[in-house]
């Protein structure tokens, strides 16, 4: 896995990706001593400023300023999606790999409540959790983990019906290894690298998720700055300052990009049938 | 193929009945009292709030509400929204046909944009239109509704001031401006399930030219374009189909930011209403009538196979 990994870092998608993702956690990380000016602080005889060497994102209708905006709601979108993804990931995973080991109810169980929630949109279910719930960086969180909990179920459960078959697991049964132990020593890191990719490409959705909710004002309630809702409330401006919109739907992108684009390039460099042509391919 | 429609209805059934019974609980065990919000904070008296509870039969045991709320549902009568007193079920299907005329325009598009891209891409295989197809699909898949939506607006709209940025009119009485109004949300909506459509129409068709039958056409000396159109594509549908059913969740998802961006008065706006003003009964009956959509879309898809492909047998 150590040397697969190490390869992966020559493929120009990931290299270029993962260089993207650690400069926008390093701009969230240090927002508070790299950010020109406080992200909340209203400066009104500068409301709508266009970019300048004071503002290089500009102002908005308030006069703060939008490069410190950006920097400080890189830490609310990256840490919502990376706890909530980390949450589904474990429990995704226990699922998963519970349903797969043991069978039976039990997977009959786990995988029909995995199946419900499958059931709704996400969005959806998103908006009406978070209409009852209250919006808040919590709750936010929480939702995308319950929403992103089954995609991580489904893999994991895949993989390991797979592996649970192979022989070295039979192995492990009959050395006298107990069931815990085998899931914990033998099942899982052999299910690890699928469930990375999926854990790249769920982060990616997981900003998008939780811009989007922030643009509908559902996400963290204001003044925290988030990228959802900068670019929902610079619509409103668009016409005098497109700037307003610009920046953050960039930053968006950008990041949701290099997500996607990581865990695109660790899925073809993990899965030997990928690799090269895009898999066992014919020619036309 | 009868015992499989029958066994799928009724899954679909028994699902829908299982999302409809977890709304409606979600609903209730959240904090939040409905007789405060019609009422208003400011008007509130316990007197008040008890009458308004009991006119709604908010006072009744938990079960008991249960039970009318599914009988109501069996019958199709979704409550009346708390702020308008409008029954849920009529303003439901008013704005359900646009919003299902917005979608059906975005899987339109994806199919015409998706496929013909994607018979490229596998055309030129590694090559530059294949890696530039790759690249507008993962553009596709990354880029946020609302920031492609806005950003489409600002050129289009404010920029070039070519389209109207936002709004709707009825075909009947302006058709052009009801097409003008609709072709950015579409287009905007089926970036996502075109790049989808694209990379799966690429990776099929590269894999269907490997089957023996393709050999065989080849070897029968027909034309490259016939082995193509008339063998391949036809064969390598079928996940494209899949991937079109599945992705109607999205679409579905997808659609209640493209109509706030554009103020396309559909479900989906319906629904942030609903959330804005907490008007339960049209959140439970949107996200009912939605969920519904998605499990019949599911089941079309199953039955969808077995026309693409004979050999599928249903058991």
């Amino acid at each position: 896995m150590k040397n697969r990994l190490g390869r992966a870092w020559r493929n120009p998608r990931i290299t270029l990706s993962a260089a993207f993702i650690t400069t926008i956690i390093g701009a969230g990380a240090l927002a508070g001593a790299v950010a020109p000016h406080s992200p909340l602080e209203m400066h009104p005889p500068d409301r709508l400023q266009a970019p300048s060497s004071r503002y290089p994102f500009g102002t908005d209708e308030f006069g703060r300023d939008t490069l410190s905006r950006l920097l400080h709601g890189t830490r609310i979108s990256l840490l919502v999606a990376f706890v909530a993804v980390s949450l589904a990931a474990v429990a995704g995973t226990l699922i998963g790999v519970v349903a797969a080991y043991y069978r039976g109810w039990t997977e009959i169980m786990l995988m029909r409540i995995i199946e419900v929630i499958l059931s709704f949109p996400p969005v959806l279910l998103a908006i009406a959790v978070i209409a009852f719930l209250g919006a808040s960086i919590r709750n936010v969180t929480l939702t995308i983990a319950v929403l992103y909990t089954p995609l991580f179920a489904r893999v994991a459960y895949g993989t390991s019906l797979r592996v649970r078959e192979m022989e070295f697991v039979e192995a492990a049964r009959a050395m006298g290894a107990r069931d815990p132990r085998i899931i914990r020593r033998t099942l899982l890191p052999n299910i690890l690298a699928p469930l990375m990719v999926q854990f790249s490409l769920s982060l990616g959705f997981a900003v998008l998720l939780e811009s989007g909710l922030s643009f509908l004002g559902m996400g963290p309630p204001p003044p925290a700055p988030s990228w959802g809702r900068m670019v929902s409330s610079g619509r409103h401006f668009m016409e005098l300052s497109p700037w307003l919109v610009i920046f953050p739907s960039l930053v968006i992108l950008g990041t949701v990009l290099s997500f996607n684009l990581l865990g695109d390039g660790l899925r073809d460099h993990m899965d030997p049938r990928l690799r090269g042509a895009g898999g066992r391919t014919g020619n036309l | 193929m009868r015992a499989f429609l029958v066994r799928r209805l009724l899954s679909a059934a028994a699902l829908v009945c299982v999302v409809a019974t977890i709304v409606f609980f979600l609903i209730h065990l959240v904090p939040g009292d409905p007789a405060l919000t019609i009422i208003g904070e400011e008007h509130a008296t316990p007197e008040k709030l008890a009458a308004v509870r009991s006119a709604l039969g908010l006072d009744r045991p938990l079960h008991v509400q249960y039970a009318t709320w599914a009988a109501w549902i069996v019958r199709g009568d979704l409550g009346r929204s708390l702020v308008t007193s409008r029954p849920v079920r009529q303003d439901l299907g008013l704005r359900l046909p646009r919003t299902l005329e917005l979608i059906a325009a975005a899987v339109g598009l994806a199919v015409v944009i998706g496929v013909p891209l994607g018979v490229v891409a596998a055309r030129h295989h590694n090559g530059p239109l294949d890696m530039g197809a790759s690249v507008l699909a993962l553009v596709g898949v990354s880029a946020p509704v609302f920031v492609t939506g806005t950003l489409l607006v600002l050129a289009f709209s404010v920029q070039w001031r070519l389209l109207p940025s936002s709004g709707w009119t009825a075909v009947t009485t302006d058709p052009a401006g009801h097409a003008a109004r609709l072709l950015m949300p579409a287009v905007v909506l089926s970036a996502g399930m075109s790049a989808v459509v694209m990379r799966m129409t690429r990776s099929s068709l590269l894999e269907v030219v490997l089957q023996d039958f393709i050999r065989t056409a080849r070897a029968k000396g027909l034309a490259e374009r016939r082995v193509l159109f008339r063998h391949a594509l036809k064969n390598s549908l079928i996940p494209v189909v899949t991937v079109i059913g599945v992705q109607m969740g999205n679409l579905l998802g997808g659609s209640v930011i493209v109509e706030e961006v554009f103020a396309w008065p559909g479900v989906s706006t319906y629904l942030i209403t609903g959330v804005s003003q907490r008007d339960y009964p049209v959140v439970q009956g949107v996200v009912l009538v939605i969920c519904l959509a998605f499990v019949l879309i599911n089941l079309g898809v199953d039955l969808l196979y077995g026309f693409l492909d004979p050999r599928i047998r249903y058991q």
